[in-house]
């Protein structure tokens, strides 16, 4: 017979206001097995611990209930709690009487019952529980950042800077993401260039990280401390380690007509390409859509060119297989496309444009050389109309998405200021829905672009832009004095919503981390582990997990570093004792829990028994690595014969349980 | 193919081209428009009440004839067409005018929107396919510059009325090209006409329209077309200028040579 202690919190008012704490702990004490029952206003305090440990020693417990809040906020502290006072941490159980008692009742004395039944519950379950002892499994010393935007990067070096290998897994020909499309940033209005190039460097020459540029990742297999990554390294047909970023070939190639993606097709490039002057690696890349070589094998022009004999024509895809540690997911976002927008007339007329083509047009590096220009007559624009909120925060009509895109109020500022300085004869107008400038001298930013660079802020929205004689007729609304406005303009800018990059589902997937329904990465916990995955062993950084500016994300990126660190400054992980086990006498081998395990942790082999009259026989069993296994359960569902069974939430455990209830 | 055909009021009387056209296209084209029996006014407007039952029945009517004879139900003026699959889908998806609606009816087999409506342009895109249109094609507008006119109720609420991208359409673009002419995208080409506006405020209705006429004629149109005859009083009455309008059925069988 067990030797149970309960403990039953107040939580402060959160369970002591609807929970008649007082009758719970005395009705209690009356189980069988319960040898001592109290209450204490805070038990997860340092007090509360201590009581529950000197009960532990004065009543010799076998086993202890703690009555309190969800077990995932604290069933790891009492677990603590009780291992310090020599109890196994499996010999604790969580009766949940705060978010699915008290602060879903009304009543108290309803309430008052309903904790009584949930501590009785776990009370039943403590007389089967059995003490479990957690194993260890090795820690790869290594770890992989997919996405080199500014988050990967930033992971990436913090990880080398502190002596551990990582490898960056680029789709791109070049690391440095989305920042090495953007002129300046807020709110300092530094060079984007500027402060990202030098990182990229860094990175590109620190001994500690690997960066396998126009790669993707192909599969993963394992877990926490052992994934197993295959990376497609995609054939560029150039010899990585012959090139030298000359140049000659991009400038000779016959094939001028490939729209250039890195100025958002607003000019071309050629077949063969190097993205822009800064890229890492300088490599260059050809283009297998648009080369005339190896599309119809005449030409070769490259080929002649390259002095170092670097163009291979024949290079093929190529598949690499890495051991990791630990993974960070740093796959960013992208702009939505404006298609069914089409009330601005984006397809209409080239002058309307998404923010980040503005930024290409406002960049020395870009398409018109850094001088404003309407891309329909190469023109200076002198009225812009910028339009905020373009499918964020669209509500019902499945055109947009419902979440505010956190970054377009800063940058159209930015955007408009910019315009305002380096041409004061613009007449600059912004419509917005709200203005959000929440941040470090963010809203001074905003405000300066109000009143000392005079650009128009209008609250409302712009319902219909109709290209007309060389202007755009902008038809909007102001709100404020409740009239139609009516401007012809040169330019509208649309700041378009922001999406998860579309490698994010599919990776999700292959990484079995979770995302939301709009395909961001979903966070371990809201508040509380903003950077991990719920999935072990798995990170966040950037974008992929919600809308974010430069600043937030490289705060997020050094984060997750830190909590790759703290995983891979370990030499072992404990493993999660709570897994499967089959009972062979049991299991009749048809491979049902095979089938449904999402870890792949379960494996079938032949086993030698012994049968009646000496008889030997060999029959097929399941067995479970424990290692591998994550302890879902899904096994225990399958199994027909009921041979699997989950350590610490055993069939017969959760029955007691149910029992208990029922009784 | 043949296919029920709910005409309309106004395509018997105002709107004569529209139906007149349509159908000899039709013909040309391997299917036949087969005459409703005894079919009603769609009810004109769709109306937004919920509770609003009665004015809905003579599109109720029109549906179950169309499934009593197993046929598709195909439309070609714009506003019958709205009216009408609007109330299929309530009949589909709302119990109230379903329930309702069975219960006034008394039919033998309740009625719960499985008839397919279908706008005339629906069946040359998705049934008979642009590209087969554009092969029967005998005197093709080469060379002819048009705007398609869309209006209001031939594409929104988009949910319901499924048939094309309400803020940027291709339907009657793709239409155009498979005739043989060139589209001219304008800006306008989704806006208001003015509709019924013009009974009361023909100023605004001018406003509406000629706003609409301007935009097209600056794009470089030559003619539009619209399928809506209440936008074509507005975009001739209103619009204020000399650029022709068609009936898109019109051009349809100038193309196909049967008028």
């Amino acid at each position: 017979m067990q030797r149970i202690g309960v403990f039953v919190c107040w939580c402060g008012s959160n369970i002591a206001a609807t929970v008649d704490v007082h009758k719970v702990a005395e009705t209690l004490a009356k189980e069988p097995g319960v040898v001592f029952s109290t209450n204490y206003q805070y038990m997860c305090s340092q007090a509360g611990q201590e009581m529950i440990q000197e009960a532990i020693h004065t009543h010799k417990l076998t086993g202890v209930v703690i009555c309190s809040c969800s077990p995932r906020m604290h069933e790891g502290t009492f677990r603590k709690t009780c291992a310090a006072a020599g109890l196994n941490p499996y010999m604790v159980e969580i009766a949940n009487i705060r978010e699915q008692c008290s602060w879903i009742h009304k009543d108290m004395a309803e309430a008052t019952e309903k904790a009584v039944i949930l501590g009785r519950a776990a009370i039943a379950k403590v007389h089967l529980n059995a003490p479990l002892t957690a194993g260890t499994s090795p820690v790869t010393k290594r770890a992989l950042v997919i996405g080199g935007g500014i988050a990967g990067i930033q992971t990436a070096l913090d990880i080398a800077d502190a002596g551990y290998e990582v490898d960056i897994v680029e789709k791109k020909p070049t690391i440095g993401g989305k920042m090495t499309q953007i002129d300046k940033t807020f709110p300092t209005l530094d060079c984007a260039a500027c402060i990202l190039t030098p990182k990229m460097v860094d990175a590109a020459q620190n001994e500690k990280i690997h960066i396998y540029s126009y790669s993707e990742v192909e599969s993963v297999k394992g877990f926490v401390g052992n994934f197993h990554v295959t990376i497609r390294k995609k054939a560029r047909f150039v010899d990585e380690t012959k090139c030298t970023g000359c140049g000659d070939c991009t400038t000779k190639c016959p094939q001028k007509n490939v729209p250039n993606e890195f100025n958002l097709g607003m000019d071309n490039r050629r077949a063969i390409y190097i993205p822009f002057a800064q890229a890492v690696p300088k490599i260059a890349t050809i283009d297998a859509d648009y080369c005339t070589m190896l599309k119809t094998g005449k030409c070769g022009i490259c080929s002649k060119v390259c002095a170092a004999g670097a163009i291979d024509y024949q290079q093929k895809d190529q598949l690499v297989e890495e051991e990791y540690g630990a993974i960070v997911v740093a796959t960013g976002f992208d702009p939505i496309s404006v298609e069914k927008f089409d009330e601005y007339a984006y397809s209409q007329s080239p002058d309307v444009v998404t923010s980040l083509e503005f930024e290409r047009l406002m960049n020395a590096a870009g398409p018109t050389n850094g001088t404003l220009l309407r891309p329909s007559d190469k023109t200076h624009p002198h009225t812009l109309v910028f339009v905020q909120c373009v499918g964020s925060r669209c509500d019902g009509d499945g055109r947009g998405k419902s979440y505010c895109s956190k970054i377009c109020c800063m940058y159209t500022a930015k955007h408009a200021m910019l315009c305002r300085e380096k041409y004061p004869d613009t007449d600059v107008y912004v419509f917005y829905i709200d203005v959000r400038t929440p941040g470090k001298n963010f809203d001074e930013f905003y405000r300066r672009a109000v009143e000392e660079y005079g650009v128009h802020y209008i609250k409302g929205q712009v319902g219909k832009v109709v290209p007309e004689n060389g202007k755009l007729k902008v038809q909007a609304s102001d709100l404020l004095s409740n009239e139609q406005i009516h401007i012809d303009a040169d330019m509208v800018i649309l700041a378009a919503a922001i999406e998860p990059d579309k490698s994010a589902r599919p990776l999700a997937t292959m990484l079995t981390a979770s995302m939301d329904t709009n395909d961001f990465f979903t966070e371990a916990h809201p508040k509380l582990r903003p950077v991990e995955s719920p999935t072990a062993g798995i990170f966040l950084s950037g974008a992929c997990q919600g809308p974010k500016d430069i600043p937030e994300t490289v705060a997020q990126a050094s984060a997750a570093a830190a909590k790759v660190l703290g995983l891979l400054a370990k030499d072992n992980l404990t493993c999660n004792p709570c897994v499967a086990q089959p009972d062979e006498m049991m299991c009749n081998g048809c491979s049902s829990c095979e089938k449904v395990c999402p870890y792949g942790a379960i494996t079938y082999s032949d086993k030698e028994f012994r049968g009646p009259n000496r008889t030997t026989l060999i029959r097929r069993v399941a067995s479970v690595n424990p290692a591998v296994c994550q302890g879902c359960g899904a096994c225990t569902v399958a199994c027909p014969s009921g041979a699997m069974d989950l350590k610490g939430f055993s069939n017969k455990q959760i029955m007691a349980e149910v029992d208990a209830i029922c009784k | 193919m043949i296919m029920s055909y709910f005409p309309g009021c106004t395509l018997k009387t105002k709107g004569k081209e529209l139906d007149t056209y349509g159908r000899k296209a039709a013909e040309a084209l391997g299917f036949t428009l087969e005459e409703l029996p005894d079919w009603q006014c769609c009810g004109a407007v769709y109306p937004m009440a919920k509770d609003e039952i009665a004015t809905k029945l003579s599109s109720v009517r029109a549906l179950v004839a169309a499934r009593d004879l197993g046929q598709d139900l195909v439309t070609l003026c714009s506003a019958c067409h709205h009216v009408i699959k609007r109330v299929n889908g309530d009949m589909k998806n709302d119990p109230n005018m379903q329930l309702k609606a069975n219960n006034y009816m008394g039919l033998d087999v309740p009625y719960t929107g499985e008839t397919n409506v279908l706008h005339y342009l629906e069946v040359l895109r998705d049934r008979i396919g642009f590209d087969v249109l554009k092969e029967k094609v005998v005197k093709p507008l080469t060379g002819r510059k048009i705007a398609a006119y869309y209006g209001c109720m031939l594409l929104r609420p988009s949910k319901e009325m499924q048939m094309d991208n309400p803020e940027n359409p291709t339907i009657m673009e793709d239409f155009i090209r498979a005739i043989g002419a060139e589209p001219v995208i304008y800006a306008m080409r989704n806006e208001c006409c003015g509709g019924y506006v013009t009974l009361e405020n023909k100023d605004f209705a001018a406003k509406k329209a000629s706003a609409i006429m301007d935009n097209a004629k600056n794009q470089g149109a030559d003619c539009v077309i619209t399928a809506c005859p209440l936008c074509m009083y507005n975009l001739k009455e209103n619009g204020g200028s000399d650029l022709p309008v068609y009936y898109f059925t019109q051009l349809l069988a100038e193309a196909l040579g049967v008028d």
